[in-house]
């Protein structure tokens, strides 16, 4: 069965682009193929920055002939319906229909549409245009003289050259002639743009793959990125060195060469004053190269760094790695610039005067300064919630509201006053130094050493980087007591405040991350054995069925029973620790021979009542024990009065195991109950009786979860 | 045809002499056809605001051009201090329009001829986006590095102030500091070699280091913001008034005052970098400031489209 060989050559492809696009040129062309009535054995996809390529394998030379009935009309329906059935199915006159007949429905119409089978050629060759012209590139763009035409060809960087061959293994493939806007179809390609410019004809893949390796040109990415990262682990062994891992910049390095050659360069050893995180990302973004740290060495950079060529350069890469290093220094000298600048006086210290009186801000102190200027220069948080800086006074009373609701019984809440106000203030200070300026993502890191810098208490410190934890499920979650408050008054200004302007998720746009929040805060309390009241926090009932959304999203990835959580949360439930205590009993109990044997009474006595509430009997909230004849009955009440008591006390205690062992203590009594009572005695009043006791059973159980949410 | 670089003497080098580069430059690119023109006479921020570029990137008649021209960032002085931050330096700027299909070929062709060989350097096209809010422009294309380093900016304009290129022009800007930097192997900007000679050498630092003190001053000191303010206004109302005393009488007249009004533009863009500067405008002015400067530039578009260069053909 015969393969295709297609390649879409173009001026550089952003590396962040690539690999979606070729998986983007797979699947249009297979759909379009089956589509057609073609099928493959396989299609895999290539890409480097100048070419997308697409393998496909065991294509069928040719579809097969459908031939297709479509039921029309009666012979004497109205003209305009069978006018409309002809147009339908493509048929000129009536002439053309057939004719058949039904005994119930008399003489009709069929239409008989045959469709003789297709060469793959011909379909492969109508497809592409179509499927080139309307690519979804993120960005694409018009070039050259024909861009001046309406409907011109756009395409991500101009498009060079289309290769498309087809054919069998065993004969000579042949080129599958197409053209888009001037560019014809052929079976020539080029190779490295410096090692081999000059053109390649191509049969198919194989030839191909080896021809391009031939003319320094990796077509595989998985491949450029194995030479890389081998390469640069082998470079930094020699040398005592040790390669800080970066898989998303392997990527995109893999996505910048056709020919990967692994380089090193240096800089100054003074540089490495600068904190490693900064220079990692100054290294990274600017310059695209990995860090290295010495062997062995868990935080400690190394002066060195690992760049990867496009060329095999003609003086073994002298020239390049001197040329990278100088830039890499020039950079982190500007690297070194924000650091220092940022750890002295601002200029105009003046301007921020009143900002640091209203703050209580000490305009001695750099960071302080900082937080002065967030406050000062305005800058809108979100055009409803106002600025930064008040953004940041909320946070602050936040913080202070949560220390009381917290309380003392909880850590050592009370004694921390001093520290959390102070963190909460200074935890946005950081957003108008330079450092994070220019790379965001070091927030709250970068405050955190700017604040020890300036003598801040430790505890403070930590809290201004971790007030942004836990970001995702793999971050750990702050456990000392300031960083806990600060990171929970972040998150909670956060939700009430979106909530207050009626900005919430939806669906999956969730641009202000407000379910991280959430789940920040349910990690924050429950990780941390935390009690919080959140209506006392100013979460409204909305907010609060977002939380409880999150908060079974979480014991669900944790391995909760889903049905368990449902029987324990009620709407007003505000204190996440307690549902999760009641689920975590709940499970326990259920766990328990008496549990699961008192889940299936209560089940039973559950399915009486429906029945009967089915069939409107009125049933009664209370037992006369006047009316209690049969041993078995007396003793369940007895037990249930008991067990309701002791549960209840037990609620109000909060030991919800307890308040389960309570209820287990029923398991007995209604068991025997089912097996010596009959519910449905003769006597009406006793039946009425035994029906309320069921009902009391069931209210019992009630005290601790909801029975019937419970799944079997 | 190109002369090479090789037959130079010494001093005219373009990996000895600032001015040598530029001169190559131009040999390139006027052997390629291009119109070399002249830096525009007036304060830019860039050499995309030249008019040779804005305007001739509209409209359908071919062009190419190149040019040097003296572009201003007034907030990037750094009173001489800095080694690489100028608040006035060169670019070399390439526009061809509609783009040639060889158009990186070209650039790459460029580079060879002032000594930048891409068997020993690592020449990269490294994805990047222009846009220029004040132009009302964008367009798709890349950063050149050189070794690590950008020396070039390489773009398909597809909109200028606010109207779709049609055909595109391919757009070369190149740093020529940088550019000579790399070549001369210098370190400081200041150290460059400018004219080339051993014997009677002037530094680029000669040339330029007291400028860069003097404007550094007054960038962020003694530019005196209220006259600035008005000359603002001033030059956004003379770019309208002028559009509108140049309207056509009728729709088979061409527009008849464009260039004056759009130099008017480029001041009330230059104007409002300087405020910038000064530090004077908040971070929500900023943005109507850009929206004034765009709506001129956009208007001027429109205009200069209804003029013999701008492809309006008044017989039909």
């Amino acid at each position: 069965m015969p393969d295709l060989l297609l390649e879409l050559r173009s001026e550089e492809i952003p590396a962040r682009m690539q690999k979606k696009a070729a998986g983007d040129l797979r699947q249009l062309v297979t759909d379009a193929l089956v589509d057609a009535g073609l099928t493959y054995e396989g299609a895999r996809e290539y890409w480097t920055p100048r070419r997308l390529t697409l393998d496909l394998r065991g294509l069928t030379a040719r579809s097969s002939d459908v031939r297709e009935e479509r039921k029309g009309p009666r012979t004497d329906a109205p003209e305009k319906a069978i006018a409309g059935f002809l147009r339908g199915a493509g048929l000129a006159s009536v002439e053309e229909a057939t004719v058949r007949s039904d005994p119930k429905k008399g003489d009709f119409y069929v239409a008989v549409i045959e469709k003789p089978g297709r060469a793959a050629e011909e379909v492969i060759a109508e497809a592409m245009p179509g499927i080139i012209r309307n690519f979804p590139w993120p960005k694409s763009m018009r070039w050259g003289e024909a861009s001046a035409k309406p409907g011109a060809l756009r395409w991500v960087r101009p498009l060079q050259s289309i290769l498309c061959t087809f054919g069998p293994e065993t004969e000579e493939p042949e080129v599958i002639a197409f053209e888009v806007d001037g560019i014809i179809a052929g079976n020539v390609t080029y190779g490295h743009r410096f090692h081999a410019p000059e053109a390649i004809s191509v049969r198919r893949f194989g030839d191909y793959v080896e021809k391009l390796e031939k003319a320094k040109v990796v077509l595989d990415a998985e491949r450029r990125k194995e030479i890389i990262r081998t390469d640069a682990r082998n470079l930094a062994f020699a040398q005592g060195l040790e390669l800080v891992e970066d898989e998303g910049l392997l990527d995109e390095v893999s996505g910048l060469v056709e020919w990967p050659v692994v380089l090193m360069g240096e800089f100054e050893e003074a540089y490495l004053a600068i904190p490693a995180e900064v220079i990692r990302l100054t290294i990274k973004e600017n310059q695209k190269c990995f860090v290295l740290r010495p062997q062995g060495e868990a935080d400690a950079l190394a002066n060195r760094f690992i760049l990867t060529a496009n060329i095999e350069a003609s003086d073994g890469g002298a020239v390049i790695a001197h040329g990278n290093g100088k830039v890499v220094r020039a950079r982190l000298s500007d690297a070194l610039h924000f650091w220092k600048t940022d750890q002295a006086n601002l200029p105009d210290l003046e301007t921020l005067r009143s900002s640091a009186q209203r703050l209580d801000l000490d305009l001695a102190k750099p960071l302080d300064q900082r937080m002065a200027k967030l406050d000062a220069l305005k800058v809108t948080f979100h055009a409803k919630l106002g600025t930064q800086g008040a953004r940041v006074e909320r946070i602050r009373r936040t913080a202070g509201e949560l220390l009381s609701l917290l309380g003392s019984a909880q850590m050592d809440f009370d004694a921390i006053a001093g520290e959390v106000d102070r963190a909460a203030l200074l935890a946005k200070a950081d957003l108008t130094t330079e450092v994070v300026g220019e790379f965001p993502e070091l927030q709250g890191l970068m405050g955190r050493k700017y604040a020890l810098l300036q003598s801040e208490d430790d505890a403070v410190a930590a809290a201004i980087e971790e007030h942004y934890k836990p970001q995702g499920p793999s971050d750990d979650a702050p456990t000392a007591p300031v960083s806990i408050v600060v990171a929970l008054a972040d998150k909670l200004d956060m939700l009430v405040s979106f909530w207050s302007i009626d900005e919430k998720p939806t669906g999956s746009k969730d641009p202000y991350a407000l379910r991280r929040a959430a789940l920040g805060v349910v990690r924050l309390t429950l990780e941390n054995d935390l009690r919080l009241p959140l209506k006392k926090a100013g979460v409204d009932a909305d907010l609060l069925a977002f939380f409880h959304d999150r908060l079974k999203v979480y014991l669900r990835d944790k391995g909760a029973r889903h049905d368990l959580i449902d029987a324990v949360i009620s709407p007003e439930a505000d204190d996440l620790l307690m549902i999760v205590k009641r689920v975590e009993a709940l499970g326990a109990l259920l766990d328990t021979e008496d549990g699961a044997n008192l889940l299936t009474g209560a089940r039973r006595a559950a399915n009486i009542l429906a029945a009967e509430e089915k069939k409107k009997t009125r049933i009664s909230d209370t037992v006369d024990a006047a009316l209690l004849s049969e041993e078995a009955e007396k003793v369940l009440l007895d037990a249930i009065v008991l067990a309701e008591n002791n549960a209840a006390d037990a609620v109000a205690r909060e030991d919800f195991t307890a308040a389960m062992t309570a209820l287990g203590a029923l398991r007995g009594p209604v068991d025997r109950f089912f097996d010596d009572v009959l519910v449905n005695a003769e006597d009406e009043a006793v039946r009425a009786n035994r029906l309320a006791l069921l009902n009391r059973i069931r209210t019992s159980t009630q005290t601790v979860a909801d029975f019937s949410r419970i799944s079997g | 045809m190109t002369v090479h670089a090789g037959e130079l003497p010494p001093h005219m080098q373009p990996t000895r002499s600032f001015q040598g580069l530029i001169l190559a430059l131009h040999n390139y690119w006027a052997d390629y056809g291009c119109v070399v023109l002249q830096p525009y006479d007036m304060e830019v921020g860039a050499g995309t605001f030249h008019p040779a570029t804005t305007l001739r990137s509209l409209g359908p008649r071919p062009w190419n051009a190149a040019y040097v021209q003296p572009s201003r960032r007034p907030t990037d002085g750094r009173y001489g201090e800095n080694p690489n931050r100028l608040q006035h330096y060169y670019q070399y700027q390439v526009l061809l329009k509609p783009s040639p299909p060889d158009l990186q070929d070209l650039y790459l062709g460029s580079l060879k001829a002032i000594g930048i060989d891409p068997l020993l350097h690592d020449i990269r096209f490294v994805e990047d986006d222009w846009e220029s809010p004040t132009l009302g422009a964008w367009g798709l294309g890349w950063e050149c590095w050189c070794d690590g380093m950008e020396v070039s900016q390489f773009t398909y304009f597809q909109q200028v102030c606010g109207i779709e290129c049609s055909p595109v022009a391919g757009e070369l800007t190149y740093g020529l500091e940088r550019l000579a930097m790399y070549v001369q192997g210098v370190d400081n900007v200041y150290d460059l070699n400018f004219n080339g000679r051993e014997n009677g050498k002037v530094t680029y630092g000669d040339v330029f280091l007291q400028a860069e003190q003097e404007y550094s001053r007054h960038n962020f000191e003694f530019a005196d913001t209220s006259v600035l303010l008005r000359h603002f206004d001033d030059a956004e109302a003379e770019c309208r008034a002028l559009l509108a005393v140049g309207a056509a009488d009728d729709e088979n007249s061409v527009h008849k005052c464009v260039l004056p009004a759009y130099d008017q533009c480029i001041k009330a863009s230059h104007v409002f970098n300087l405020l910038d500067a000064r530090g004077v405008i908040s971070v929500t002015e900023r943005q109507s400031y850009i929206l004034r400067v765009r709506n001129l530039s956009k208007m001027c578009g429109e205009a200069y489209l209804l003029t013999d260069a701008g492809g309006f053909d008044s017989r039909l």
